[in-house]
């Protein structure tokens, strides 16, 4: 029941966030929906994500925040109206009757198909020694999945870096007078 | 941080909070790294609540003294050296014949010091993550008082 009522909560915040006139509003209705996907995290039972999820949205909300506040960039909601509605519903008919064909064959809500998982459950603590078994997956079992992603993490830093770098940025403003 | 006088920054009453806080949820983030095998949290969230107590400091003080605390060259660095600690940490897997495996002692449940890789691994990422978004942070500031100034 609460996660319906969360669930409702994000499409509004969503719509919020799309239908907004100014940017900030809409910084602000997505970090909404961030806080409420926090707390689904929370009633589906994983404080492992819920925590991840929460920082992660802080700090997403502070750099969108001193991002859009000075910079109040009006949305460009102009041209080929017609052309865009009728494409809009044509990818949404399609991605949603390629969703009811996938979704047909999920088990149920909270009834997952235990393969891998129960082995990782009975054997989890035995086999690393780790009580927290979120941990043990993503340290031990599958710690290939923690390299890669650890690997992107680097390559984005990099890239924000390369470009954000002052002596470029000192020659383009010198060329283009600022 | 002696420098609450100063013009840069907030006003008074957000750089006290600041000062009395920041500690805390330094140490908080720390906490939930080297915790990260017994409860919930990680490397991953641990970083990022270390890099929050940066950027904190950074919207309170202004940022002149956030780069006085961790400079771009810094921040880069150790960020480096999370990636290089995590690789050795998987490379370290090969004494016991293959690539990420737990060669360490696994020790008692529930204890601090047990699980073996498990805990370097959480302090590798946590060093990697946390330096890595304080350095985006810094990067991102410090463009837009480029921007300002022209």
């Amino acid at each position: 029941m609460e996660l319906h009522l969360l669930l409702i909560f994000m499409l509004l915040a969503a719509i919020v966030a799309l239908e907004a006139k100014d940017l900030l509003s809409s910084v602000i209705a997505v970090g909404a929906a961030g806080f409420a996907l926090c707390l689904a995290f929370l009633i589906l039972k994983a404080p492992d994500l819920a925590i991840t999820q929460l920082v992660v949205e802080i700090l997403c909300l502070i750099i969108l925040i001193r991002a859009t506040i000075r910079k109040d960039l009006p949305l460009a909601i102009e041209g080929r109206w017609v052309f865009n509605t009728i494409s809009t519903l044509v990818f949404i008919a399609v991605f949603l009757f390629f969703a009811w064909t996938a979704l047909k064959e999920l088990p149920d809500f909270g009834d997952p198909i235990m393969g891998v998982a129960k082995k990782y459950l009975e054997e989890g603590v035995t086999k690393t020694g780790a009580v927290n078994l979120v941990t043990a997956v993503i340290l031990d079992f599958r710690a290939y999945d923690t390299l890669g992603e650890a690997t992107v993490l680097f390559t984005s830093v990099i890239g924000i870096m390369a470009i954000l770098r002052r002596p470029g940025r000192k020659n383009k403003g010198g060329r283009d007078g600022g | 941080m002696v420098v609450s006088n100063s013009k840069t920054g907030m006003s008074l009453i957000v750089k006290t909070i600041t000062r009395l806080t920041v500690g805390l949820i330094l140490l908080f983030g720390i906490y939930i790294i080297l915790h990260g095998h017994l409860s919930p949290g990680g490397g991953f969230a641990g970083g990022v609540i270390i890099a929050l107590s940066f950027v904190h400091l950074m919207l309170a003080f202004g940022k002149d003294v956030a780069v006085a605390k961790i400079s771009q060259n810094v921040a880069s660095n150790l960020e480096s050296l999370g990636a290089l600690m995590f690789l050795s940490i998987a490379l370290l897997g090969f004494l016991g014949g293959s690539f990420f495996l737990n060669v360490l002692n696994k020790g008692m449940p529930f204890r601090l010091f047990s699980a073996g890789t498990i805990p370097l691994s959480n302090i590798a990422i946590g060093l990697k993550v946390g330096v890595g978004l304080v350095a985006i942070f810094l990067v991102l500031v410090i463009l837009e008082g480029a921007e300002n100034k022209k």
